[in-house]
């Protein structure tokens, strides 16, 4: 393993111990879930080429499925938690299954109006508990136990899709990004290709969903949210596209980063904004290629 | 049916809104021959390429292939059946290597079980391939991105795409163009190897000149029809060709 990958897994694994207050956990574990949902994103996005706004709906159906089977049903969360994230995944696909030929904006579009289409049923017919969400699901036994599922779960992720996207798998991917016409006439499905891999980025955002009902014991329509959306792909910019790597540090740093403008109240939303139009209009390329470079420059030096 | 024909075009016809770029087009292919298919701009052929490969739905008409309906089929299906169609404007996986862009058809399912896709040793298929279609296998380009390469080869990465998915029948559209005179003087004899093997060819040409010196067929198309099939040395005679394509009255 390289010097910056050891950096990266044991930095993640002692954050927990590094902050002081339980509160912060709290944070840092909200900041894994976005993490999740980031490197669903980008491997959408800069593998496949499919950019999916998606993460609201897959955290919906995600969590309502481990909340409904919890609460109707008594299941644990050990089993609630995979059953939403396979069967999620199996919805979400089958929902998105009939943009999938559509190109660039539309499939955006329709995957951004999903989530706001679950929420206003679940009002509108009042079922799943409507407006007020279902409460007193199960939880975890303790903080130690949610840090520590989730963190190394995050590095099996983002390890496992780097992998993916060199095996052959993931070769076609990148080669139906590049040029799909070109991957259908060499006699490979294309559809059925961008359906495995919809699949794998929409469970990945049901766990996140199903973790957060879990770490609240409580779902609701709030898990809709456009947040979920939104967020990972500013965590996505910050990090650096396509890195797989940089979009669980760009949610992480922008997690903790929104919680600590919180005392500026209303103002909080301003510095974030600014800070995030800023990084885009710069074109930095984001924090871990431009960390990549100096490394590399630094490596050099050494060598000299 | 003549069972030395590979591929039969029956009356084809495709419009697009008020254009009919294809009209009543009817040919045979014959097993182990080359056709070439000439025609001034626009005429159709990149469409008939299209139609045979599924890119394009025929308004009318039918296409077989040794008794088998090709269309309605979609195009990874007909390139499942062993035809298969290079691009007039090459299409590169631009973030992949040369090699890495052979890995999408070997890893197709007409290929995955066999030599090359799971089985043996994949890079030195791919090698080979390479090879065949004249990118040195010593040196370095087989790795490089197919983004730094100059148009000669992204023709033969087309080329090498196609060879890879062990075809019946290739469709080259305008595989000469863009490159220069030696370039063509080097892949005529590629060309014809492939003849020899026993594979069936159709090229879309403008480049008559080295066109006449392989192919054993010429079609000659314009707007949107065919106006005549004979062998090279009979079109080259022909008033209706020098009228309609060469532009000579
Ligand atoms: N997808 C399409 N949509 C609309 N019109 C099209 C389409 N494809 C082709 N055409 C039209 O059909 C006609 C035939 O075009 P085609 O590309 O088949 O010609 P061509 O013989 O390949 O020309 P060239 O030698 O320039 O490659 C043209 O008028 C073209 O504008
Ligand atoms: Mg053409």
């Amino acid at each position: 393993m390289s010097l910056p990958t050891v950096a990266f897994v044991l930095g993640l694994l002692i954050i927990p111990l590094a902050v002081t207050s339980m509160a912060w956990q709290k944070i840092i574990i909200i900041a894994c879930i976005f993490a999740f949902l980031a490197l669903s994103f980008d491997f959408l996005a800069h593998f496949v080429g499919i950019v999916c706004l998606g993460g609201a709906f897959f955290t919906g159906v995600g969590g309502y499925i481990s909340g409904l089977l919890n609460s109707a049903f008594g299941l644990p969360l050990v089993i609630t938690i995979p059953i939403a994230t396979i069967g999620g995944g199996v919805i979400c696909t089958l929902f998105l299954l009939p943009c999938l030929p559509m190109r660039g904006i539309y499939f955006a579009i329709v995957s951004l109006m999903y989530p706001l289409l679950f929420a206003r049923v679940i009002q509108a017919l009042n079922i799943f508990g409507g407006t007020d969400g279902l409460p007193g699901l199960a939880t975890f036994p303790n903080i130690w136990v949610e840090l520590y599922l989730i963190l190394p779960l995050i590095l099996i992720l983002t390890f496992g899709l780097r992998r993916l996207v060199n095996e052959d798998f993931g070769m076609v991917l990148r080669a139906i990004k590049d040029n799909d016409q070109a991957v259908k006439a060499s006699n490979i499905n294309i559809t059925w290709f961008k359906m495995k891999a919809v699949f794998l980025a929409a469970a990945i955002g049901c766990f996140s969903g199903a973790y957060l009902t879990h770490l609240y014991g409580w779902v609701g329509i709030s898990l809709f949210a456009l947040d979920f959306s939104i967020f990972p792909i500013a965590a996505t910019v910050v990090g650096g596209v396509g890195t797989l790597v940089g979009p669980v540090i760009g949610a992480l740093i922008l997690t903790l980063f929104s919680e600590m403008l919180r005392e500026f109240g209303p103002l909080r939303v301003v510095f974030y904004s600014l800070i995030l139009a800023g990084l885009v209009i710069l074109n930095t390329g984001g924090l871990v290629p431009y960390l990549q470079r100096k490394y590399h420059q630094f490596e050099r030096w050494i060598e000299i | 049916m003549n069972k030395d024909v590979i591929l039969q075009v029956k009356g084809v016809s495709k419009s697009f809104g008020g254009v009919k770029a294809i009209n009543h087009v009817s040919f045979d292919l014959l097993k182990g021959q080359i056709l070439g298919i000439i025609g001034p701009n626009g005429s159709g052929k990149t469409t008939l390429v299209n139609l045979i490969t599924g890119f394009v739905k025929a308004d009318s008409g039918l296409i077989f292939s040794e008794g088998k309906k090709l269309i309605g089929l979609p195009p990874y299906k007909i390139a499942g059946l062993g035809i298969v169609r290079t691009f007039q404007i090459p299409r590169p996986y631009h973030s992949l290597s040369a090699m890495k862009n052979l890995v999408v058809p070997l890893y197709s399912s007409r290929i995955v079980r066999t030599i090359g896709g799971k089985l043996g040793d994949r890079d030195t298929v791919a090698l080979d391939i390479l090879e065949e279609v004249g990118f040195e296998r010593d040196a370095h380009i087989p790795y490089k991105h197919a983004s730094a390469f100059p148009e000669g080869f992204l023709k033969r990465l087309e080329l090498a795409r196609c060879l890879a998915l062990r075809p019946h029948v290739i469709i080259m559209d305008e595989l000469f163009s863009g490159l220069s005179v030696s370039e063509i003087t080097a892949m005529i004899p590629i060309i014809e190897k492939l003849q020899m093997n026993g594979m069936t060819l159709i090229m879309v040409e403008h480049r008559v000149r080295e066109l006449f010196q392989i192919a054993h067929r010429v079609m000659v198309m314009n707007f949107g029809e065919k106006i005549a099939e004979d062998v090279p040395d009979e079109i080259i005679k022909s008033e209706i060709v020098k009228q309609a394509y060469m532009g000579v009255t």
